[in-house]
């Protein structure tokens, strides 16, 4: 049983290693362009997560993530900004003088994003954590508008519709890659432990996990802060990536893309949210000649735009018809699932 | 300010309660059986609109015509959406029909970018409608005179429908059990089919008059207007027409009086009908006119 599991750890870090190096080996052969899809894929993986941690571990279902985005990504940016930027996005109305100087490294600052989010979340959480299912989806939507416009209309501190534009561009592979492994470990590190299992009580069945013994809106609003704590970090490397935030950027839209990661991946599953997050990045982008003009040879399309968001919009709808529980259910894709799988071959192949 | 431009501000407030008010009530009924924010009612609302502009302006027929037929595409439209997205999913956990639900509404708003074009279309207004009345001091387009004038007859209708016939009568039934209403010999599905059918058809009756009062059509303009009035539907008490109506009316107010007394908030003009839902989820979740409902275990 031992040598069992020391030979799964030692795959374990064979396998971060050799991830690593496939990783390396990216930001030496792809140009920047399928750099930044790499990026993305990173960052959809925090995304992702984090609300699998929220609607697929705990059952809260929430569809306020852009909002805690939002706030991570303007926080993170507010904060690494160095001064003359500020003064040059802020033509309209100056900046607030308390953040005008403020100038951070970017690890102090992605900290700080994910923390106010996490503020924000908990904030949000205390007063509509009571609700359930439908109610809850809509009250976290309705947060999640307010904070945009409230950042459409704070001109001061967040410039308004105009957003921040030149960003420092301090997200790399290392970033977003760092901080996706850094939520799986956490995830699975938390899904071992006693509040991880309590979060699945709770999405099993409240009632008896409640007479279990578990405080019910202490492990749910924890929940939701640690979700939300992702979400803003997750935030902070977008803007990073993206260059450019503006309140628009986060619109229901955004949600959507990420509860599609959820959907597809399974509901309690993170090697399937990571999968998902990695398949539907790389699907965006692949399938962006759709709303470009297409040549079939015989006959030729002008563009369409828009014909990508169809695509996904049916690919959510086939999932939730037809494969309810999305790409791994609430399985996971651990050391013991591959042997089995393997054996389990082995022995049919014997046994015919 | 002074009493014509109170005036003025109050029955633009009316009117936009009162579209309001249309499309609350389609959320609110089928809440009220099937237990879900049909999130693509917005769009079936978008849709009404772009059907009846399309009526009008390609197939030139003659408003009344085009009005009727569009409210009919639209109400089949949204039966078949029950049909294809809800229905196979009737069994499922509530959050995965709500789920299937957000997968419709960006369906239809990309099919809508795809289809009708993202670029903004101008409604054409019936001169019936579009005449500026003037009272003294106040000049009011007359499509606001109309539109709490059809929304009254709508409502009267319906209240008709729900409370006299005998389709009311299962409707109400399978509002409080589906088993039950089964054993009773009402055929749920139909039903169910038919209450989809009316919402959508009411839908369609407010995108038409969202039309004619903001002469402007694009994909994505059911998007704002579906979650107040899901608002409006909570805010009335789910699942109680009556409430919806108010409900409607409340928001419709609360936005229009706002701006106009207070116009350094206009920028907020959107947030007023969520915080109004939160302070009502938090204060009296069953909504004004709603019955208190325990939680089943």
């Amino acid at each position: 049983m031992e040598r069992e599991q020391k030979k799964r750890k030692i795959l374990t870090i064979a396998a971060l290693i050799f991830s690593a190096c496939l990783l390396y080996l990216f930001t030496i052969i792809f140009d920047s362009y399928q750099l930044r899809i790499v990026n993305l894929c990173g960052i959809y993986i925090t995304l992702g997560l984090s609300l699998n941690l929220i609607y697929g571990f705990t059952g809260l279902f929430s569809l306020g993530h852009a909002g805690f985005m939002a706030v991570g990504a303007y926080t993170t940016a507010l904060l690494t900004m160095p001064p003359e930027l500020k003064e040059m996005n802020f033509f309209l109305e100056p900046i607030v003088p308390w953040l005008a100087n403020t100038e951070w490294s970017f690890l102090p600052a992605l900290m700080m994003g994910g923390a106010s989010a996490a503020l924000v979340g908990f904030l949000i959480g205390a007063p509509v954590l009571k609700l359930r299912d439908d109610y809850l989806a809509i009250a976290t939507l309705g947060f999640a508008e307010i904070i945009r416009i409230i950042f459409t209309n704070t001109q001061s501190i967040t410039n308004g519709p105009l957003g921040l534009k030149g960003l420092p561009p301090y997200t790399s592979i290392w970033w977003s890659w760092g901080v996706a492994f850094v939520s799986i470990l956490f995830m699975v590190y938390l899904f071992k432990g006693s509040y991880g299992r309590a979060f699945i009580a709770i999405r099993e069945d409240e009632v008896a996990a409640e007479t279990m013994g578990i405080n019910l809106f202490r492990h749910k609003i924890l929940s939701f802060t640690i979700g939300s704590f992702m979400a803003g970090v997750g935030g902070g490397l977008l803007a990073h990536l993206m260059g450019t935030i503006d309140p628009l950027m986060f619109r229901f839209m955004l949600t959507f893309n990420i509860l599609l990661v959820v959907v597809l991946g399974g509901m309690g599953s993170i090697s399937g949210s990571v999968i998902s997050a990695i398949v539907i990045t790389v699907l965006m982008e692949y399938l962006r000649f759709l709303d470009g003009p297409m040549n079939f040879g015989l006959f030729s399309i002008n563009a369409i735009p828009g014909l990508r968001m169809v695509i996904f919009s049916i690919m959510l709808m086939i999932v939730i018809l037809f494969f309810q529980r999305g790409l791994m259910g609430n399985r996971e894709l651990s050391w013991d699932f591959l042997f089995r799988k393997k054996k389990a071959l082995k022995d049919t192949v014997e046994g015919e | 300010m002074s009493f014509e431009i109170f005036l003025q501000h109050f029955s633009n407030a009316l009117s936009l309660g009162s579209l309001y008010a249309l499309i609350a009530i389609g959320y609110t009924m089928v809440y009220g059986i099937l237990r879900l924010i049909n999130f693509a009612h917005g769009d079936i609302f978008m849709l009404g609109g772009y059907f009846a502009f399309y009526a009008l302006t390609t197939f030139l027929m003659p408003w009344w015509v085009g009005f009727i037929v569009a409210i009919g595409i639209t109400a089949v439209l949204g039966m078949s959406i029950e049909k294809v997205a809800y229905k196979p999913l009737r069994d499922s956990p509530k959050v995965s029909v709500l789920i299937s639900a957000i997968g419709v509404s960006f369906l239809i708003e990309s099919l809508g970018v795809v289809v009708f074009g993202g670029v903004q279309k101008a409604f054409p207004i019936p001169d019936l409608f579009g005449q500026v009345i003037v009272f003294g001091n106040i000049s009011i387009v007359s499509v606001n005179f109309f539109i709490p004038a059809i929304a009254f007859v709508c409502l009267f209708f319906l209240m008709y429908l729900v409370n006299f016939t005998k389709t009311g009568m299962a409707m109400r039934a399978l509002s409080k059990d589906h088993e039950t209403a089964r054993l009773m010999a009402i055929d749920v599905d139909r039903i169910i089919s038919y209450t989809f059918g009316l919402g959508s058809l009411l839908a369609a009756v407010g995108g038409i008059m969202w039309g004619m009062k903001y002469p402007q059509l694009y994909p994505l303009m059911g998007l704002m207007p579906g979650l107040k009035c899901f608002i409006a539907a909570v805010v009335g008490g789910i699942g109680n027409i009556t409430g919806a109506v108010i409900g409607g009316l409340v928001i419709g107010f609360i936005e229009i009086m706002t701006v106009a007394f207070m116009p350094s908030l206009s920028g907020y003009r959107d947030a007023f009908a969520f915080i109004l839902l939160i302070i009502i989820l938090l204060v009296k979740p069953s909504g004004l006119m709603g019955e208190n409902l325990t939680e089943k275990v």
